[in-house]
């Protein structure tokens, strides 16, 4: 490599070497994904005013619309491009090295990029009702399924170019020894994107050809069971991502180390080992899949990614009480908690994804997985109960939190209205944890999610809904205000921070 | 620090109240592997197996000599079928109804089969709560025993077009 030097800059805060390019794309990448997640939020607030019965804003058209666009800007947009600005930091940044190929992370990021305006112009034209899952036969317009194709194979390009980097930082010997935590952590996310993709592409390649007529039909509980090797596994990405985050924060906030990295490397290998197994939990009261596969994959393999969960959940809040108690707050079991950086907002927003993504979310998931209540919970609001805390508030907070230090160090700019940023992961976690648990207890009641009226108007006969879940899709509503309003203000300091922000002297 | 390289040497023994943590995890982990399996042997409500394959228009016929042979009136358009205690019956679902409106008998036994003649449907009773999946292409066999009589509906809990929250059937239990 040539001129070397002035590709790079050294920062400031952490002495860290920053390779300009790097810098650039994981720049644009987390530029793009606040957009989507601007459009995501948006979206949000219609379905959920929509399905407030005391509202009911939308059309049944357009709920089911704002529905599926809600679902795709949120769950993928939004989290893959700011994961695909994570892997860049890990390796690039957090290695000290150069960005193995910069122009292959610009075609990356415009495949994405074209992808994702082709699936939400798609949608917005009415084009492509069919939520996000796109159950065949349910068919949309060949663009949306060539818009999803363009994007994964541009967020694959992204992984392979965070590998390849990981190969020249090693080869250039930009560190000695073993990859820091968070890269290994943000490695095992890469190495599970690759098996999410790959079924992504097994699925939407003959879909889009069904589309176009060059195929005929595709089996529908085919179709379910590799459909699901993507929407499953992709969350795996997200939970994995998100918990590299949560030790990158450990560290940033209060100065933590892990306890034993040999439990947390081990941990994240049982994620890339089970998770995509454990996918069969989906599929639990569908024809065609045997019980004996059902059971086999739903037990060992999730388990065992619960148990990485479960090991992750003790050691991130313990490697904090270690070093909070080194600081001196020893009094009592829970002086280092109470004395903990609670007004920082990379700190409050790593403390509510924790707690909410541990007790709200992996509880519920864990309980659907199960067969027998499984037939309770599918396709109720029970389903995006759980997943509002895992994705919403675990994954997206977790994002959110790390944002206040990408300002800083990345973008070099100094966060503005900085009491507006404490309060923010307060108002918007807060808003989240409201809309799981009335989605959540509505759900209990037989209350299906991606359903217009709960009035059933038109119906031949009206179901008497229990007034509870009244109350309960009331307190959803509240939440989802809160939470928009939480999202809004993240937004606003993020674009106003990367604008106007002072740079830090 | 989780950002930097660790030591040389990482893979160190485990620390006492880390190691009984996940024993307590794992343990936990195997409690609830050995569960899944027990309760589909020992339980008395487990998610149906019988599956067969069916195009839509067999199971259309299937489904039609049924509702000929046993039909005993009609409500809102829809067939009322009582048929025989302990017999096959059939529930189809299309965009956006279920047909026919059933007529059981509480504490006898049924084999309902469900299929789609378009979308994807899924069957959800309600005021009880319980969800399945309905697909073209399948026929899935729901082994059902009414043990409350009453009227009871089956909203559809799958996606399947604008008029998705129309789609509401009944059963009704004596």
């Amino acid at each position: 490599m040539t001129n070397a030097g002035a590709e790079f800059r050294t920062c400031p805060t952490t002495g860290l070497k920053v390779h300009l390019p790097a810098e650039n794309l994981i720049k644009a990448n987390a530029v793009a994904a606040v957009v989507f997640l601007l459009v995501g939020t948006v979206m949000a607030l219609l379905v959920a005013l929509t399905r407030w019965p005391a509202v009911h804003l939308l059309s049944a058209e357009g709920y089911y619309r704002a529905l599926t666009a809600h679902g795709l800007n949120m769950l993928i947009f939004w989290i893959i491009f700011f994961e695909i600005a994570v892997l860049y930091f890990a390796s690039a940044i957090l290695l000290n090295s150069r960005l193995a190929a910069p122009k292959v992370g610009w075609l990356s990021f415009l495949m994405m990029l074209v992808g994702s305006l082709m699936v939400d112009l798609m949608i917005l034209q009415g084009k492509a009702d069919v939520m996000m899952t796109s159950y065949v036969p349910l068919k949309a317009d060949p663009l949306f399924y060539l818009g999803v194709i363009l994007f994964a194979v541009g967020a694959l390009i992204g992984v392979g170019l965070f590998f390849a980097t990981l190969v020249v930082a090693k080869r250039e010997k930009t560190y000695e020894g073993s990859l820091p935590l968070v890269v290994f952590g943000a490695l095992a996310a890469g190495i599970i994107a690759v098996v999410a993709i790959a079924h992504g592409a097994i699925i939407y390649i003959p879909t889009f050809l069904w589309s176009v007529g060059i195929i005929g039909p595709i089996d529908p509980a085919m179709y379910r069971v590799v459909w699901w090797g993507l929407g499953h596994t992709s969350q795996q990405i997200n939970v994995t991502a998100q918990i590299a985050i949560w030790y990158l924060l450990a560290t940033l906030t209060v100065g933590a180390s892990p306890l034993n990295e040999k439990v947390c490397r081990s941990a994240f290998v049982l994620y890339i080992l089970f998770i995509n197994l454990a996918s069969a939990h989906h599929l639990l009261v569908d024809p065609g899949v045997s019980p004996s596969w059902k059971i086999w994959n739903t037990s060992y393999a999730m388990y065992l990614a619960v148990l990485a969960s479960m090991i992750h959940g003790f050691t991130v809040p313990a490697s904090i009480e270690v070093a909070q108690r080194k600081k001196g707050y020893t009094k009592g079991l829970f002086e280092w908690l109470k004395k903990a950086p609670w007004g920082n907002p990379g700190f409050s927003a790593l403390a509510l994804s924790i707690a909410i993504f541990g007790f709200i979310g992996g509880i519920t998931g864990v309980t659907f997985g199960t067969e027998q209540i499984n037939i309770i919970s599918h396709n109720t609001l029970r389903i995006p109960g759980h997943f509002h805390a895992t994705v919403a508030a675990g994954t997206t907070l977790a994002f959110m939190g790390v944002t206040y230090y990408v300002l800083p160090l990345v973008f070099r700019r100094q966060v503005v209205v900085p009491s507006l940023a404490k309060l923010q992961p307060y108002v918007f976690g807060i808003g989240i944890l409201l809309v799981s648990i009335g989605m959540t207890f509505a759900g209990s009641y037989g209350i299906s999610r991606r359903h217009w009226d709960i009035a059933f108007t038109g119906a031949p006969f009206q179901l008497s809904v229990d007034p509870t879940v009244y109350l309960m899709l009331g307190v959803m509503g509240i939440g989802a205000i809160l939470a928009f309003t939480g999202a809004l203000m993240y937004i606003l300091i993020t674009v106003f921070t990367v604008l106007i922000g002072k740079r830090p002297a | 620090m989780s950002i930097s390289v660790p030591e040389r040497i990482w893979w160190k023994p485990v620390d006492k109240g880390e190691k009984i943590w996940v024993g307590l995890a794992l343990t936990w982990c195997i409690v609830m592997f050995i569960m899944m399996p027990l309760w589909h042997l020992k339980g008395g409500q487990n998610a149906p197996s019988e599956t067969y394959r069916v195009t839509p228009v067999q199971f259309q016929k299937a489904a039609q000599e049924f509702i000929d042979k046993y039909k005993v009136g009609e409500e809102k358009g829809t067939a009322v079928v009582a048929p025989p205690a302990g017999s096959d019956i059939y529930l189809n679902s299309m965009m956006w109804r279920w047909d026919p409106i059933l007529k059981l008998e509480k504490g006898k036994t049924y084999r309902l089969h469900t299929s789609s003649m378009d979308l994807q449907h899924g069957f959800s009773l309600y005021p009880q709560n319980m969800n399945f999946q309905v697909l073209p292409g399948y026929d899935y066999v729901l082994t059902i025993t009414p043990t409350t009589a009453g009227e009871f509906y089956i909203q559809c809990n799958e996606f399947c077009g604008i008029g998705h929250h129309m789609m509401v059937g009944k059963i009704i239990v004596s």
